[in-house]
């Protein structure tokens, strides 16, 4: 008799050890999400210390309106960045016209203006003595009405131009690896331009578009500046009400619970809707994709306009206006230790940047090749909510356990080795503010990846394996082409995001760790707005040089 | 030089916070929510003077009485350094400060500015008071924060968000004077007047006033110093309320909360720290620490700021500034109840 190895069919041995390595990949990811849970954790536990009366006073006097504007506000943030996003990205991977390729990357530019700084400039340029009023004065006469951009408006206005890249990143990828055959398929079926657009090309690209909004999202529900700013009250102003004026921490991490709970409901009604449809391409490469659509006569400049016009509202203006703010100050601020600014925050960003790109990586695959599948679904969902967190109650929620873990590490080498064994320090290294960055950013690295992933068909592997490839070979030789523009965009987003962070940096970074993002801190906690123009257009300027050499490098490789 | 980035990086992650070279060997570690530019000069100073380093990190108040929590005897801080009263409160509260006994302290810091306990001190005071346009408003006709809730301001009145802790504590005053059905009421009558919806910071409030958005509103002093050193011709003037009651008798006084300091419960240098708290109340550290910030001295003793001494003299209020931080979280529900966003 033979062994039953022997006895199995050649499929069957690999379909066993693909089960084999289905658990392990599973394994892996419900590591990582263990890492990231334990702000979630931290939330879950502080629901032990309810406090009856300052929840009761919450309910009647402030989550019933904080909870409506919140809808309001994540209704219009999604609206718009899915609209410029989308409508920027098809424009730019798919049609040709004037300024295209400047467009390209200038467009994502004001990814590195943080939204309250965009917030405040737009109020600085349509404030009643600013540059707009006088110029519509100029036109219009003296007695032209004042308007000015606040509440909802203003808050939805300033979000959706500092976030709509990340949907516009998403969607370009999108378009570009849809490779030009599945339009030209719509066409010979006599479909128009527009309607393979939204029949066609729309649909292919759901999950980049969904992913996008859905940071987007999630950064709106954090966000705390810009709303500040406006004065218009979300669900995170009750959290700082709650922590900041009524001292309860355990209530704003509560808050934060429900907070999460709204993100989770959003996620697994995104992908109910979606449902198991897949998203393969058949030139997922996309290397040499031409533009299909080469746009004539006036619509060519019209294209031109629109990008234009966008960029020139969501960076140009508020670049000049910060420009006409810092100007003045330079003298006495500006000094030798904005080196020592830029650079710590170039080696936070670069670090953060690596380290939560291959943890993206691995959560991907891990996401990809577990068994069961529902598992690698579930872990992924978990693994990212970090991001939805509020800046400050992340950072608490990981320096807490963290500074716990510490101690506990400490008590253990007291037990074995007694009083005199070394002690180990966690809080106010660099190991806690990187930590944190992971647990914040995950998402961010994540959502371009898993979304490339799909591009990759069950039959490429099984080809590639057929002739040989397996493992890191495969990995190497034929996923990572594929997956280059993903990493890419996963890189340059958490680089980004980690210049721009404030919070979690100011909380948890050691000493000496003064970033540029501290320094707009140092300038705004006293209410000097225009003094903190200069390190936020140092945020601009130093975060911008590195994503645009590393996008025009493979924009050259697209064109 | 690259090559020296990752080796320098992995070292000062193994050693945690790699300490700056000496000065004459001895440091002490703050925690501050006082921005750097209204610290390091004086930091500064006091190196200079004693030889002693100071490390410092600066971030906003919750998330530092957060951190030195959960450090907790593992901590390097010995010195917590805030702008309101009420954190420092909330930090004595939370076992976090321990008591000190100085007699240096006691006799230079008036009674009503630090804990009765003793484990934090006001340093420099801060007041919130009233801001006026001069060609539409007759000092005369001012008053008290209480007159401002009467209906003879409706449709002039700019307050900032009830977010910030500076009307937080000046609320809380207003239940430790009146108690709560009282001060509601008052804080009902300033949203009726309200010309504008509230402003995010004190700076608009002002420019609101001097633009003619409304006529009145209440700040604190030091951002109109900042704005009228840059702007002598701002239209907008200071009103010290409250000085007169009713009967003619000294008022209630005008509203004051203190920039302070405390050492932590476990910090490694508590007597290095309690001398550099006891330096800070000095003639020469308290014209520095107020006069970068056009704030006021805590020891009486001190000469202020050319220009905030051109403002003149007033009483100030008496209720102790550590029961402003009792009262704060009062203060906050009873501004909701009362729809003052």
């Amino acid at each position: 008799m033979n062994a039953t190895a022997d006895a199995l069919t050649p499929q069957q041995a690999r379909a066993r050890r693909r089960q084999a390595g289905g658990r392990g990949w599973a394994l892996v990811g419900v590591l990582l999400a263990l890492i990231t849970l334990v702000p979630v954790f931290v939330v879950i536990g502080s629901f032990f210390q309810l406090d009856s009366e300052l929840w009761g006073h919450l309910r009647t006097h402030l989550l019933p309106q904080v909870a409506a504007n919140t809808l309001w506000m994540s209704l219009g943030v999604v609206a718009g960045t899915l609209l410029l996003g989308t409508g920027l990205g098809w424009l730019v991977a798919v049609c040709e016209f004037p300024l295209r390729r400047f467009f390209s990357i200038a467009l994502l530019l004001p990814m590195a203006v943080p939204g309250y700084v965009m917030a405040t400039a737009m109020v600085g340029i349509t404030e009643f003595d600013g540059p707009l009023h006088q110029l519509l004065r100029v036109f219009l006469g003296s007695d032209a009405r004042p308007w000015r951009l606040s509440g909802l408006g203003g808050v939805v206005f300033a979000l959706t131009l500092v976030l709509y890249p990340y949907v516009y990143l998403l969607a370009r990828n999108a378009f570009l690896s849809q490779g030009a055959r599945s339009l030209e398929v719509g066409q010979s079926l006599g479909a128009s331009r527009l309607r393979s657009f939204f029949t066609i090309s729309l649909p292919l690209a759901r999950p980049w578009l969904a992913a996008g909004a859905l940071l987007a999202l999630m950064e709106a529900l954090a966000d705390f500046g810009t709303v500040a700013v406006f004065n218009y009250d979300t669900f995170t102003t009750a959290i700082y009400r709650a922590w900041y004026g009524m001292f309860s921490v355990q209530s704003a991490l509560q808050l934060s619970g429900v907070l999460i709970l709204a993100v989770i409901i959003v996620v697994i009604a995104e992908q109910r809707l979606r449902g198991s449809r897949l998203y393969t391409s058949l030139q997922a490469g996309g290397a040499h994709d031409p533009r299909p659509i080469v746009l004539r006569g006036s619509l060519r400049w019209l294209a031109t306009l629109c990008a234009g016009s966008v960029f020139m509202l969501a960076f140009l203006l508020p670049a000049i206006q910060l420009i006409a703010w810092a100007a003045p100050n330079l003298a006495r601020d500006f000094d030798a230790r904005y080196i020592g600014f830029a650079r710590n925050s170039l080696v936070l960003a670069a670090i953060a940047a690596g380290l939560v790109t291959a943890l993206g990586l691995l959560l991907a695959y891990a996401t990809r090749l577990s068994r069961p599948a529902a598992l690698g679904r579930i872990t992924a969902r978990w693994a990212t909510l970090g991001y939805a967190f509020p800046g400050t109650v992340l950072a608490v929620g990981v320096f807490v356990p963290v500074a716990a873990a510490g101690d506990g590490i400490n008590h253990l080498l007291a037990l074995l080795f007694g009083e005199q064994a070394g002690r180990v320090v966690l809080t106010g290294t660099l190991f806690t503010l990187l930590l944190a960055y992971c647990i914040r950013f995950l998402a961010v690295a994540h959502s371009p990846l898993a979304s490339q992933l799909q591009r990759i068909t069950q039959s490429l592997d099984e080809a590639a394996r057929g002739m040989g490839e397996t493992g890191l070979g495969l990995l190497r030789r034929v996923h990572l082409p594929i997956l280059r523009r993903g990493l890419l965009t996963a890189g340059v987003l958490v680089f980004v995001d980690v210049m721009k962070e404030l919070p979690v940096t100011l909380m948890i970074r050691p000493f000496g760790w003064d970033t540029l993002a501290t320094r707009v801190f140092q300038m705004t906690a006293e209410g000097e707005w225009e003094r903190a123009a200069l390190p936020a257009l140092a945020i601009v300027a130093v975060g911008l040089i590195p994503v645009i050499l590393l996008l025009s490098q493979t924009e050259r490789r697209n064109a | 030089m690259r090559h020296a980035v990752l080796p320098a990086l992995l070292l000062a992650l193994l050693a945690g916070c790699a300490p700056a070279p000496d000065d004459n060997g001895e440091r002490i570690v703050v925690y501050s929510s006082r921005v750097e530019q209204l610290i390091q000069p004086i930091f500064e100073a006091w190196t200079r003077e004693t030889g002693v380093g100071i490390d410092f990190i600066t971030a906003d108040d919750q998330p530092l009485i957060q951190r030195l929590q959960a450090e907790g005897a593992s901590s390097p801080a010995d010195l917590l350094l805030t702008v309101d009263a009420g954190n420092l409160w909330n930090a004595a509260e939370r076992g976090l400060l321990r008591p000190l006994e100085s007699e240096i302290l006691d006799s230079r810091i008036p009674a009503t500015l630090r804990d009765p306990a003793g484990h934090w001190f006001g340093l420099s005071i801060r007041t919130r008071t009233i801001i006026y346009a001069p060609d539409r408003v007759d000092p005369a006709t001012l008053d008290s924060y209480e007159a401002l809730a009467e209906p003879q301001w409706r449709g002039r009145l700019c307050l900032r968000t009830s977010k910030k802790v500076y009307n937080q504590s000046l609320v809380a005053m207003l239940i430790e004077q009146h108690g709560e059905p009282r001060a509601e009421e008052i804080v009902r009558g300033w949203v009726a007047n309200l010309a504008t919806d509230v402003l995010p910071n004190d700076n608009q409030v002002i420019e609101a006033v001097a633009a003619g958005r409304c006529d009145v509103g209440i700040v604190n002093s030091y951002y109109f110093g900042r704005l009228v050193a840059q702007r002598p011709d701002l239209n907008a003037r200071l009103f010290w309320p409250n000085q007169q009651a009713a009967d003619g008798t000294r008022g209630s006084g005008v509203h004051v909360n203190v920039s302070g300091a405390g050492v932590t419960r476990h910090a490694p240098r508590a007597a290095l720290a309690q001398q550099f708290i006891e330096w800070l109340t000095s003639p020469a550290a308290q014209e520095l620490f107020a006069g970068l910030n056009y704030e006021y001295p805590v020891n009486p003793d001190v000469p202020l700021d050319p220009l905030v001494a051109s403002w003149g003299t007033f009483s100030q209020s008496q209720v102790n500034v550590a029961r402003l931080g009792e009262r704060q979280a009062a203060a906050v529900m009873l501004m909701d109840r009362a729809g003052y966003r």
